[in-house]
């Protein structure tokens, strides 16, 4: 592979990768928000369905995603005959396929960081007149932001090394749907060891300068307060 | 004693019957009584129901049934479907260990309820109120602060300063000498009678320590398992 086909594998393993942890972020956060502060039946069953992605086979995960989303799916069908939508084959169904998998890194830290919120200063909050809404944002975020943040990073390193099911649902497209991890699959099985290896360094370092943001991300405030 | 009209409103009227279960343990709590002193006492041990009584009253706790009056306002009737938000009562809460938002200074704390809407109360923003009350509470220094930077009687000196910031209509104060040496407490139950006379604003406050009770004054009602215990209903001084 040369230097042009690289840029353009690794911009694709970056921009799906991104959108995935975009997702994770609306919906981990409020999922992770809701299981730590609802009270509703079934809500340990929610929390075991949304963890079975970090346990099934990716290719499972996949299959379900063709499933729901492909042309004969629930969803893909309504998708296809509304909006004309197509996801099978594209990088937004391996955005959706990253989402999946690496949802559960997301929510399950979201939450503990949300239970981790003394409700107390909830109560507090309440008591002097601020709306549910203001104390989402003005008491509990701030609060459980670091745990969150972790959850995030993982997400996002999870979703560059996506593999499974995103060959399933969006396929090895080069310059379309083929991510570092699929491209690195494709070169072993060509015998091209040079591209293999580049690509190998390449998703490395990637996966160091994200948990090197991660330590960096950490607020330093709140670490000053714990070493006092 | 001249009656205005404003004294002739009962300050509290409580009337509440709730069960909670924790388990396989249930706990009853029914409390009746009514009160026109500006400071009310609930003196009982620990378990007795103090700290529920006054989550009604604040409105973080909804009793099975009953009713709850507070300067002529309605708060809770269980048959009107009565229920205000604890937003809309208007009263203040200091918790027994402070509950100070950790992520904000001193500063910060103490304008919180001022300032509505989704965003804290910036750094340096600048707010006459704040300004008066952290002065009150001898807190200007201290302003930059967050709450695990500063000593025990500071961050009690600071959660009033907040609750009284956003003006309420009462104070609701839950054992709030227990966590405090006894030097300490001497001094913050001087302050807090000398407030309750400068501010004029009703206070209700739980303790299991009699010498609060004596100190604080005012109408004293004993606690006991869930209910009161009727024939100690004694009014130890009332300093209005």
């Amino acid at each position: 592979m040369d230097i042009h086909s690289i840029s353009i594998t690794l911009g694709l393993s970056l921009k799906v990768a991104a959108w995935a942890t975009a997702l994770n972020l609306l919906l981990g956060v409020g999922v992770g928000f809701l299981l730590a502060r609802g009270r509703f039946p079934g809500r340990a069953l929610l929390d075991t369905v949304l963890t079975l992605p970090m346990v099934m086979p990716p290719t499972v995960l996949g299959y379900y995603l063709l499933v729901v989303f492909g042309r004969q799916g629930a969803l893909g069908g309504w998708l296809q005959s509304q909006f004309g939508i197509n996801l099978i084959f594209t990088w937004q169904g391996a955005v959706i396929a990253a989402a999946l998998v690496a949802f559960p890194l997301v929510f399950k830290p979201a939450r503990a960081a949300f239970e981790a919120v003394d409700g107390q200063l909830e109560q507090a909050a309440r008591v002097l007149g601020i709306s549910e809404c203001g104390i989402f944002f003005r008491v509990t975020l701030p609060l459980a932001w670091r745990g969150i943040l972790a959850g995030l990073l993982l997400g996002f390193a999870r979703a560059m090394g996506e593999f499974g099911a995103t060959l399933m649902v969006a396929g090895s497209i080069p310059g379309q749907t083929q991510t570092l991890s699929i491209a690195i699959y494709e070169a072993v099985q060509a015998g091209q060891d040079d591209s293999a290896n580049t690509l190998v360094w390449l998703t490395s370092l990637v996966c160091i300068l994200v948990l090197l943001a991660a330590g960096r991300l950490a607020p330093g405030r709140i670490a000053h307060q714990h070493a006092q | 004693m001249t009656i205005s009209h404003e004294d002739a409103l009962m300050q509290l009227d409580i009337d509440i019957d709730t069960t909670l279960h924790s388990g396989k343990r249930s706990f009853r709590l029914r409390m009746q009584f009514a009160s026109d002193s500006r400071r009310i006492v609930i003196l009982g041990p620990s378990g007795a129901g103090k700290s529920l009584t006054l989550k009604a009253i604040a409105g973080l706790m909804t009793p099975a049934s009953g009713h709850i009056r507070l300067a002529g306002r309605t708060l809770f009737d269980a048959a009107a479907g009565i229920n205000l938000t604890p937003q809309q009562r208007n009263v203040a809460y200091l918790f027994q260990d402070y509950a100070l938002f950790p992520h904000l200074t001193v500063r910060q704390n103490v304008g919180f309820g001022l300032v509505r809407g989704w965003r804290n109360p910036g750094l340096d923003q600048p707010h006459a109120a704040v300004d008066y009350w952290l002065q009150q509470f001898d807190l200007q220094h201290l302003a930059q602060q967050f709450p695990d930077q500063i000593s025990g009687g500071q961050r009690q000196r600071t959660a009033l300063a907040r609750a009284l910031a956003a003006r309420p209509g009462a104070l609701l104060l839950d054992e709030p000498f227990a966590a405090l040496d006894r030097a300490l407490r001497v001094t913050l139950r001087r302050e807090l009678d000398q407030l309750q006379c400068r501010l004029a604003l009703p206070m209700i406050l739980i303790t299991h320590d009699p010498d609060d009770a004596i100190w604080f004054g005012g109408h004293v009602l004993k606690l006991c398992d869930g209910r009161l215990d009727e024939a100690e209903l004694d009014a130890v001084k009332d300093q209005r």
